[in-house]
């Protein structure tokens, strides 16, 4: 079924053969990926491709249909024994999402708590840290991405860009070996683009293993190791960003790019 | 913020004078305003020196002691009831929720019925439950009974009009707070998950604040509902809330008009201190939507 004759099992991401269905629906078509520790992987494609849906079956909020998904070598999900798949219990698949941190397009902060609690709402509930420890850490946490007086306010009382930091801050918080961010910026307003973006680059260059899915081409070319096509629930192309950007071999990522660029 | 001379916000040390203005008047209110008061004035008058009302009555009425039990037992009526009728309703959304198509039968089911048939008929059914069904019992099926007791050890009239009361309004709760669940943005789950919170820990800490917000209204209409339905628990029958006590009293003074306005009084009374409570908890699940607080006064 792989192509991986011999998986990287230490790799920080290994995707292998990954399907899913949504009824009899193919959103993903046999996805192979590997992604190495502190590699920044970007993710282009046209609307309906599927680079939501990849990386909500990385972090489990959609089950696989078919496939393997590891991170930093560990089965995702599953236990396989005897070469068959059993199915994990909901409690130690609540432990693997803590190894995945992500970033949705409309942030889904908690409304009903402050900067700082969505930011320790984790460390306290999930990894059952000190409510004092949890806060020192949140406030790392809310600093590391530029909001340090803002801790007091509600998700309403913050713009676009200060939410989407807060979503960042509280992902960060549960230490992820990954990090997922599913169009960190498409819901914002040009002006407010940058800051998170530069965020992120930080986030980069301090080593962090990423999946970004983004529109922002010229953004996916500074900070990406890796780029990554898809169409139709495939992987058309990946190669070095400005190689690829450069030079697009498919026919369907020139297509693409000739619309975006 | 008012407005004023000397006032002045303060942005990084340099002094801002605020605008002075001179609110705009509305003149209309006050004409308003004075015709009500007159209106007012002409019927409270009405009220007060009308002997009909016989107010000497009502005063000496006021703190009965029968009234004042009567008091006590409806609103243990209408909390017992709520409480029961809010775990029952809890029960009823996580069963229509579930993956087991069963239990979202028979939460469906149950609605359908106590949503449909009326509140009247449902306690004169629990008033004669103890007749229908002489002993509670657990029993081999078709055979010999292994445990039981006289049912009306158990479902005494104030069970009976507890059940009766708390089961019907179970219904209509369980729609009000089905709708405040689902109010919510899936992506509230989704994000919670992915900081790896387990179901439960989603349902008590993300999920039910939030929905509480929208399902605390409506629920205080249904609480003040279920206290004036208390004055049905005659048909189980119960005869000790106020309705009864007040009914009791004017049939024996012949008097019911300083009757009803007692009964109406302790109502209001209760009320009152409902809405308030409700004012409080609006407020607390309300933070950081409807009432943000500011740092900034
Ligand atoms: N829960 C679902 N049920 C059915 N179909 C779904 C579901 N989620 C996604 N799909 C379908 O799967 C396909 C891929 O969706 P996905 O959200 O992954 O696209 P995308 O590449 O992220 O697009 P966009 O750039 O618009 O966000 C779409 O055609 C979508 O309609
Ligand atoms: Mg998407």
């Amino acid at each position: 079924m792989s192509r991986h004759a011999t998986p990287d099992r230490a790799a920080a991401v290994l995707l292998e053969g990954v399907h899913k269905f949504f009824g009899n629906y193919h959103a993903l078509r046999g996805i192979d990926l590997t992604i190495a520790k502190g590699e920044v992987c970007v993710v282009i494609g046209p609307s309906g491709s599927g680079k939501s849906t990849l990386l909500r079956c990385i972090n489990q909020i959609e089950q696989i249909s078919a496939g393997r998904v590891r991170i930093g070598g560990t089965l995702q999900g599953y236990d396989e024994r005897n070469g068959r798949l059993h199915e994990l219990s909901p409690r130690a698949i609540d432990r693997q999402r803590r190894l995945t941190g992500m970033v949705f397009q409309r942030f889904n902060l908690f409304p009903h708590m402050t900067a700082l609690g969505n930011v320790i709402e984790g460390p306290v509930q999930v990894k059952r840290i000190p409510k004092a420890e949890a806060r020192r850490i949140g406030r790392d946490q809310l600093a590391r991405v530029g909001l340090t007086d803002l801790e007091d306010r509600y998700p309403n009382q913050l713009s676009g860009g200060q939410q989407q930091r807060v979503a960042i801050a509280r992902a960060l918080a549960m230490e992820p070996e990954v990090m997922l961010f599913d169009e960190p910026t498409s819901a914002l307003d040009p002006e407010l683009v940058g800051e998170v973006l530069d965020v992120i680059k930080d986030l980069a260059a301090s080593g962090m293993t990423m999946i970004l899915v983004t529109h922002e081409i010229g953004f996916a070319r500074e900070v990406g190791d890796r780029m990554v096509f898809m169409d139709h629930g495939t992987i058309v192309e990946e190669g070095q960003p400005k190689q690829m950007l450069a030079a697009p071999k498919s026919t369907r990522t020139q297509a693409f790019l000739s619309k975006v660029l | 913020m008012a407005s004023g001379h000397d006032d002045a916000a303060r942005d990084e040390g340099q002094k801002v004078r605020l605008n002075d203005v001179v609110p705009h008047r509305h003149p209309g209110r006050w004409v308003a305003v004075a015709l009500l008061a007159v209106v007012v004035a002409q019927v409270a008058h009405g009220i007060i020196v009308n002997p009909n009302f016989h107010w000497d009555v009502f005063w000496q009425y006021l703190f009965a002691p029968t009234v004042m039990a009567g008091v006590g037992w409806t609103l243990m009526l209408t909390v017992i009831a709520m409480l029961v009728a809010i775990v029952c309703a809890v029960i009823l959304v996580l069963m229509r929720d579930s993956e087991n198509p069963i239990l979202r039968t028979v939460s469906w089911l149950w609605i359908w019925f106590f949503r449909g048939t009326p509140l009247y008929t449902q306690l004169l059914f629990w008033g004669l439950f103890a007749v229908l069904f002489p002993r509670l019992s657990i029993s081999v099926p078709f055979g010999p009974e292994i445990i039981g007791v006289p049912t009306d050890w158990v479902v005494t009239a104030g069970v009976a009009a507890i059940l009766g009361l708390g089961l019907c309004e179970s219904a209509y709760l369980a729609e009000i707070f089905r709708a405040g669940f689902r109010a919510i943005d899936r992506g509230q789950t989704e994000a919670a998950q992915a900081i790896g919170m387990s179901k439960g820990r989603i349902w008590w800490r993300i999920l039910l604040p939030q929905a509480l917000r929208t399902i605390i209204p409506p629920t205080g209409n249904e609480t003040i509902g279920m206290l004036k339905g208390t004055a049905l628990v005659l048909a189980v029958p119960f005869t000790l809330d106020l309705m009864f006590a007040t009914n009791a009293i004017s049939n024996r003074i012949y008097l019911p008009v300083p009757m009803l306005m007692v009964a109406a009084f302790w109502y209001l009374a209760i009320t009152s201190v409902m809405m308030i409570g409700q004012y409080y908890l609006e407020r607390h699940f309300g933070r950081g939507q409807d009432y943000v607080p500011t740092r900034h006064a």
